[in-house]
């Protein structure tokens, strides 16, 4: 009797062990909320799946927040109540708002708080240096990296007469707008067009170009930047563009992308600037012409272009977890950092790859050769080390300033104003927006 | 013989009534209270940066020469909206309502729009309209030679977004229409026939005096729906373009606030807007209703 009493106890101790065990191995959650859907989203959902079957210690859950600006609310909302995420997706133009949140737990600490050495210089410059703070440390870790380039219609080219473009070396505006006239000439009811202008036409303009997007080195330095876009050359640029839209060398088709890629795809033009996240799109819709890519045109004074800048969103990791659970942050950060993940994710999706050493892989691997046109925004982006001007841009309110410049784009387009009168009035409008973005953080 | 019930609790009929009261302070008050009070500082999204500044976010908005257009766009397509859906409407009822043998199939079939969300709605006319891949945009252009482009063009844009709004506006209008009038008596209309009235003078006389309370009541909701059910349309079809041009208030309070994150302009901006429809619903209470004939 006793016997068996003491049986039972030992049995019930040791269940109890084998409980408490199997409550101390539960793994750690981790979640991440992103802005990634549809083909993106599922390619986002197989990395999240190859990091939870590469380790026990931790389970991501990435949830679909809606687009960028529903995740950023999303992530605003969950911080004001206390139950934010680990790690939240914003994109580029929210990089100030989320800095100066004062919610942020920096990824340069944090990589260096839990044990990882992370050789900085390995990623690609241009990318990096769109996140960094004053002091040159990383504040996020960059996902997704577009940069814009030139797509055009080869088969309209070879019927007028001229040679594919060098996927390397750019041509001028000036070149561009012969060949725009040439198709004009030849048939064409369109030279260009070009989706999202203030992104493409004036910040990585200005970028390429190397003039400065807005004083106090576009930002970086301080909240009390101004604009600088109404400068003689950005005026020159967008007044040339105007005098194209003349005889229809250039057509404008909205402010996003789809106007754009539609005529180009409708072969309504032979010349259509974009995101490097185009490819995509063109190499499912296209099926009745051989299209191709080439860097976005310089001025001919432009001896020496700058880099282009990049678009896309970056993760931010959020205060307010504990250290277990941020080891299993740095953990999941590192795992996609890592060659195989950044080869999948621009094999899959045409963002960058933001190591340099995935680029290397892929080149060695012979991807590129298979797909030329992949590379044109690298080699585009990575020609020349940033500089005050190209590293990115940093402004208080600056999804309103790009609205502004749109708006008064258009009204160039349609011709209620002149070029220089438009870009002023963008500057005036913009630095109201400015000042008040200062003054909330004084 | 009135049969009363007599409470002898004074506190019964207040306990009656709090839940009531709760929901209503729950979810209509204390947002409105939230939003004016968001009103009247300077904050950034995250709530750590808070300061009050009185009326700083409402003077900005008034000097803001934007803000001023875009009230005036809002107050033209308010009007056209309810004008066209309303007129439109009123047409389609008329007909409607005379006896023919598939009326039902008809009516039923008229009905359907209003299903259509807004935003869908918004698509739909796009796709009839973009001048790049729209078929009536063709048609347009082709075949009526008249200059059509509702990306670059203002007023092109403006009244793509009336049609769109309206549209769907049409069928809620024409249901009101045709229970109006089935309700007119026949004796009237038949009378007013006999004595020699043209159609369109029964209508006149007849018909729409009596349609009167629905016509009041449908133009309050038409205009209420233009000023704030619209922004599916806008934010599917032109996001306040091109040149701000169909920039309405509801549209601007979500970009500043949602999209922009400046979310003491965008709780001025909706106090304004709160304050606008008050003065609309008031004035048509107080000099359109007088002219209103409630039969009963």
């Amino acid at each position: 009797m006793r016997k068996r009493s003491v049986i039972t106890a030992v049995g019930i101790i040791a269940l109890t062990f084998f409980l408490c065990g199997q409550v101390m191995a539960k793994p750690i959650t981790i979640h991440w909320w992103h802005a990634m859907r549809s083909a993106r989203g599922e390619v986002v959902k197989e990395m999240i799946k190859e990091f939870n079957a590469s380790q026990d210690k931790y389970v991501v859950v990435g949830t679909n927040k809606g687009n960028y600006d529903e995740t950023v609310n999303a992530g605003i909302a969950a911080i004001r109540a206390g139950k934010q995420p680990h790690i939240l997706q914003s994109f580029e133009v929210g990089t100030l708002t989320m800095m100066l949140s004062g919610a942020i737990y920096p990824v340069y600490k944090l990589m260096a708080d839990m044990g990882y050495k992370v050789n900085w210089n390995d990623y690609l410059q241009p990318v990096l240096s769109y996140y960094v703070n004053d002091d040159g440390n990383l504040m996020s870790m960059p996902f997704n990296s577009s940069t814009p380039v030139m797509y055009y219609n080869v088969d309209m080219f070879k019927k007028i007469g001229i040679a594919p473009l060098s996927k390397t070396e750019p041509i001028t505006w000036d070149q561009l707008g012969d060949i725009c006239a040439k198709l004009v000439k030849a048939g064409v009811p369109g030279g260009m067009v070009t989706a999202w202008q203030s992104w493409i036409q004036i910040e990585n303009y200005s970028a390429i170009q190397n003039l400065p997007f807005a004083t106090k080195a576009n930002g970086y330095e301080g909240l009390d930047c101004e604009l600088t876009i109404n400068n003689d050359k950005v005026v020159h640029h967008i007044a040339q563009l105007k005098s194209w839209m003349k005889d229809n060398r250039f057509v404008y088709a909205g402010q996003k992308y789809q106007g754009a890629k539609s005529e180009f795809i409708g072969q309504k033009v032979g010349v259509y600037m974009d995101s490097i996240s185009a490819i995509a799109k063109l190499q499912k819709a296209v099926k009745d012409f051989k299209w191709d890519a080439a860097p976005l045109p310089v001025e001919a004074w432009n001896k020496e272009p700058q880099n282009s800048i990049i678009g896309g969103a970056s993760n931010w990791v959020l205060k307010g977890h504990s250290k277990e659970e941020y080891k299993g942050v740095a953990a999941f950060l590192a795992f996609l950092a890592t060659n195989k993940m950044q080869e999948f994710w621009h094999e899959k999706t045409g963002y960058f790859p933001i190591t340099l050493t995935a680029y290397r892989d892929l080149k060695s691997k012979g991807y590129y050769k298979k797909y030329p046109y992949q590379e044109v925004g690298i080699k585009q982006m990575t020609r020349r080390n940033p500089n005050k001007n190209s590293r990115g841009l940093r402004l208080g309110y600056f999804i309103q300033i790009r609205n502004i410049i749109n708006e008064e784009l258009e009204l160039v387009w349609n011709g209620k104003k002149t070029a220089k009168e438009a870009l002023d009035s963008a500057v005036k409008r913009s630095n109201v927006k400015l000042r008040e973005f200062e003054k909330t953080y004084e | 013989m009135i049969k009363r019930s007599i409470f002898k609790n004074r506190l019964l009929p207040y306990l009656l009534i709090l839940p009531q009261i709760l929901v209503t302070a729950t979810f209509f008050y204390w947002p409105a209270a939230q939003g004016v009070y968001q009103s009247l500082m300077r904050s950034d999204p995250f709530g750590l940066h808070n300061r009050f500044i009185w009326f700083d976010n409402f003077i900005a908005l008034f000097t803001d020469p934007l803000y001023l257009k875009s009230i005036g766009i809002t107050l033209v397509f308010s009007a056209s909206v309810a004008a066209v859906s309303i007129s439109m409407g009123l047409f389609i009822a008329t007909m409607a309502n005379r006896a023919f043998k598939v009326k039902t199939v008809i009516r039923t079939m008229l009905i359907w729009p209003y299903a259509v969300a807004p935003a869908i709605s918004g698509i739909l006319w796009l796709f009839l309209l973009h001048p790049s891949y729209g078929v009536v945009a063709l048609f347009i252009e082709k075949y009526l030679s008249i200059p059509w482009n509702p990306v670059l063009n203002g007023n092109d844009a403006l009244a793509m977004v009336i049609l769109a709004s309206a549209w769907k506006e049409i069928s809620y209008n024409f249901v009101f229409f045709l229970a109006g009038m089935q309700s007119i008596p026949h004796s009237l209309i038949e009378a007013a026939a006999m004595d020699g009235a043209s159609p369109f003078r029964r209508f006149w006389a007849i018909t729409l005096p009596m349609l009167s309370p629905t016509l009041f009541f449908v133009t309050v909701m038409n205009i209420i729906y233009a000023f704030f059910d619209t922004f599916g349309v806008i934010h599917t079809v032109t996001q306040g373009g091109p040149g701000g041009a169909t920039n309405i208030l509801v549209y601007k309070v979500y970009q500043d606030g949602f999209i922009g994150l400046n979310l003491g302009s965008s709780a001025a901006q909706s106090i304004v807007l709160m304050i606008l429809i008050i003065i609309i619903t008031v004035l048509q209470f107080k000099y359109v209703e007088r002219k209103v004939q409630y039969t009963g």
